[in-house]
C-alpha cells in the first residue's frame, strides 16, 4: 500500500496548491446545499403543530450547533496528529478550525435563545444543553487565547495542541456532569420536534442544510489553512513561486 | 536551592547495556526517589516563604465575606446559597494559589534541569503538583468548613464538606497544574491561566456543590463523593502526563 | 409574501436568527480570504526582506 498520499497531505507546497483546486468542489456544493435546505425550511416545509412557524429557527439552529461540535472534534483530532507526529500542516489545521467553530458556538447560542424566548419563554436556561455549549465557547476562547499569548508559532502550535486534546476528553464529562446536575435539580427541558418523528417535508431541509454546512466548513477551512501553512514556512523556496504570482 | 539537581546526580546509574529488566526496575525506582525529593524540596522551599501561602487562604475568606455583604446577613439566605459560594471560592482562590506552582522553577532554571534530567518529567510533574497540593489545597480545603459555618451551616454536614472539598481539591490542582504549565512564562498569564483552567475544572464544581448541598440537607452524599472521587482518580492518572508535556513545549 | 415575513407571529425571533446566522457565514468567508491575503503579503514581505540582507 502506497503511503504518498499521506506524506503528500503533510507537505505545505502540496496541501498550499491542492487546498486552492479543492475549495470550489466544496463551496459550490455548499452553497446549492444550503440554498435548497433554506428553500426546503423555509417554504416548503409546513408549519409546525406546536411551534408554528416559529420552528423554522431550527434550520439554522441545528447546523451552528452540529458546526460547533463538528468542528471542535476536527480540531482536536487534527490537533493530537500535529502534537504526536509533528506534522506542521496539521497544527495548521487546528489553528484554521478554531475561529471557525467559534463563531458558530456563538451563532449557536444565539439562535437557541431566539428560540427559546417564545416557545419555553426564556432566553437562557442552565439546562444541560445550553450549558455545554457555553463551556465549549469558552473552550474555544481558550484555546484562540492562548495561540494569541504565545509568541512563538512552534510552541504556540504544540500549547493549545495539548489544550486541545485535554479539552476535548473533557467535553464529554463536562456534558455528563452537567445531566447529572440537572436531573438531581430539575427535569431537563426537552425539545418537542424529536427527530424521527420529524415528516419527510420537514427533515429533509434539516439534513440539507447540515450537509450544506459541513462542506461549507471544509471550504473556509481550506482556505484559511493556506493562510495558516504560509504562515508557517519561513523562507521557503517554494514560496518564492508561490507568492509572486 | 540545588537540593534536586545534586540528588538527581547521586542517585545509582540506572541505564545498563543489556540489563533491561533490572534497569526498569531501577529506573522506575529512581523516578520515584527524584519524584519524593522533588516533593520535599518544594514543601522546604514553600515553608521559607510562609507568607506566599496565607495569600490564596487570605483570599478564600475574602471572597467568602462577600457574600454575606452583597446578598443579605440573614443566615437561612446564605445557607442556600452556601454550596455554590463555598466551591466558587474554592475554585477562585486555587486559582491564584497556581500562579506560584511553576513561577520559581522557571525562573531560576530548575524546571529545565528536570526536563533534562533524564528522571520522569512525569512523576516530577506529579510530585511537584502533590507539593503544591498540600501546601495550599488542603489548607484551603481545611478553612472551607469554617467558611461554611459563618454561612449557616448546621455543624452536622461539615465532616461531609470537608471530605467533598479534599476529594475535589485534588482534581483542581491537579487540572491547574495543566494550565499553569502551558502559560509558563507567559507575560500576564493569571486572566489565560483562569480562561483554560475553569471550564475544565467545572465537574469537579458541579459535583462538590452537589455534594455540599446534600450534606447541609443531612442526606447521604455517597453518590457526588464518588464522582468526585472517579474525577479525581482520572487526573491524577492523566494530568501529569499532559502537563510534562506542556512543561517540555514551554520550555523549547 | 406578507405571511412568508411573517412567520405566522414568530417574525421577531426567526429573522433575526436567520440574520445572526447568515452574518457568522459571511464573516467567516471573509475572514478566511483576509487571512490568506495577509499571510501571502506577509511572506512576500520576508522574502524581499531576505533577499535585501546580507
Amino acid at each position: 500500500m502506497s503511503w504518498t498520499w499521506f506524506h503528500r497531505l503533510a507537505s505545505p507546497p502540496y496541501v498550499y496548491a491542492f487546498a486552492a483546486r479543492l475549495t470550489p468542489w466544496f463551496a459550490w456544493p455548499a452553497a446549492l446545499c444550503i440554498l435548497g435546505g433554506l428553500w426546503g425550511g423555509l417554504v416548503l416545509a409546513p408549519p409546525d403543530y406546536q411551534q408554528g412557524d416559529g420552528f423554522r429557527i431550527l434550520y439554522v439552529h441545528a447546523p451552528s450547533a452540529w458546526m460547533s461540535l463538528m468542528v471542535y472534534t476536527t480540531m482536536a483530532i487534527a490537533a493530537g496528529v500535529g502534537l504526536i507526529w509533528r506534522i506542521k500542516v496539521a497544527h495548521a489545521v487546528a489553528a484554521s478550525c478554531a475561529p471557525i467553530g467559534a463563531s458558530f458556538t456563538f451563532a449557536a447560542l444565539v439562535t437557541g435563545a431566539l428560540w427559546g424566548e417564545p416557545m419555553w419563554g426564556t432566553y437562557w436556561q442552565w439546562d444541560p444543553r445550553l450549558t455545554s455549549e457555553l463551556v465549549l465557547l469558552f473552550l474555544y476562547l481558550g484555546y484562540m487565547g492562548l495561540r494569541a499569548g504565545i509568541e512563538d508559532t512552534q510552541r504556540a502550535d504544540r500549547a493549545s495542541a495539548v489544550l486541545a486534546v485535554v479539552g476535548v476528553v473533557n467535553v464529554p464529562i463536562i456534558h455528563y456532569s452537567v445531566v447529572w446536575w440537572n436531573s438531581l435539580h430539575q427535569a431537563p427541558s426537552v425539545m418537542r420536534l424529536a427527530k424521527p418523528t420529524m415528516p419527510p417535508s420537514m427533515l429533509v431541509p434539516l439534513l440539507l442544510m447540515l450537509l450544506g454546512f459541513t462542506l461549507y466548513f471544509v471550504a473556509v477551512l481550506l482556505v484559511r489553512l493556506r493562510g495558516e501553512v504560509l504562515g508557517r514556512e519561513r523562507t521557503a523556496s517554494w514560496i518564492r513561486e508561490v507568492v509572486s504570482a | 536551592m540545588s537540593a534536586g539537581a545534586s540528588a538527581a546526580g547521586t542517585l545509582p546509574p540506572t541505564r545498563t547495556a543489556g540489563a533491561a529488566a533490572p534497569a526498569e526496575a531501577s529506573a522506575a525506582a529512581s523516578a520515584l526517589e527524584a519524584a519524593w525529593l522533588a516533593l520535599l524540596r518544594d514543601v522546604q522551599l514553600a515553608f521559607r516563604r510562609r507568607g506566599q501561602l496565607v495569600q490564596p487562604l487570605a483570599f478564600f475568606a475574602l471572597v467568602t465575606m462577600l457574600f454575606p455583604l452583597a446578598i443579605s446577613p440573614e443566615l437561612a439566605q446564605l445557607r442556600a446559597v452556601a454550596p455554590g459560594v463555598l466551591w466558587v471560592a474554592e475554585l477562585l482562590a486555587s486559582l491564584l494559589a497556581l500562579e506560584f506552582l511553576f513561577r520559581d522553577d522557571a525562573h531560576d532554571g530548575t524546571l529545565e534541569q528536570y526536563a533534562l534530567s533524564g528522571q520522569s518529567l512525569t512523576w516530577l510533574m506529579f510530585a511537584k503538583t502533590a507539593a503544591h497540593w498540600l501546601l495550599t489545597g488542603v489548607p484551603l480545603a481545611l478553612m472551607a468548613p469554617l467558611a461554611a459555618l459563618s454561612l449557616g451551616v448546621a455543624p452536622a454536614a461539615l465532616p461531609g464538606i470537608l471530605l467533598a472539598v479534599i476529594i475535589g481539591s485534588v482534581t483542581l490542582s491537579l487540572i491547574g497544574s495543566i494550565g499553569a504549565a502551558l502559560t509558563l512564562g507567559l507575560k500576564r498569564s493569571g486572566a489565560l491561566l483562569s480562561l483554560l483552567t475553569v471550564p475544565l475544572s467545572l465537574p469537579v464544581l458541579i459535583f462538590g456543590a452537589r455534594a455540599t448541598q446534600l450534606a447541609i440537607n443531612g442526606a447521604p452524599l455517597l453518590a457526588p463523593l464518588e464522582l468526585l472521587a472517579a474525577l479525581a482518580v482520572l487526573a491524577i492518572t492523566l494530568a501529569p502526563l499532559a502537563a510534562s508535556a506542556a512543561v517540555r513545549i514551554s520550555l523549547e | 409574501m406578507r405571511a412568508f415575513f411573517d412567520m405566522g407571529g414568530y417574525a421577531a425571533f426567526v429573522w433575526p436568527a436567520y440574520a445572526v446566522t447568515f452574518a457568522v457565514v459571511v464573516l467567516n468567508v471573509v475572514w478566511a480570504q483576509r487571512a490568506l491575503t495577509h499571510a501571502r503579503a506577509a511572506a512576500r514581505r520576508r522574502l524581499s526582506a531576505r533577499s535585501e540582507g546580507p
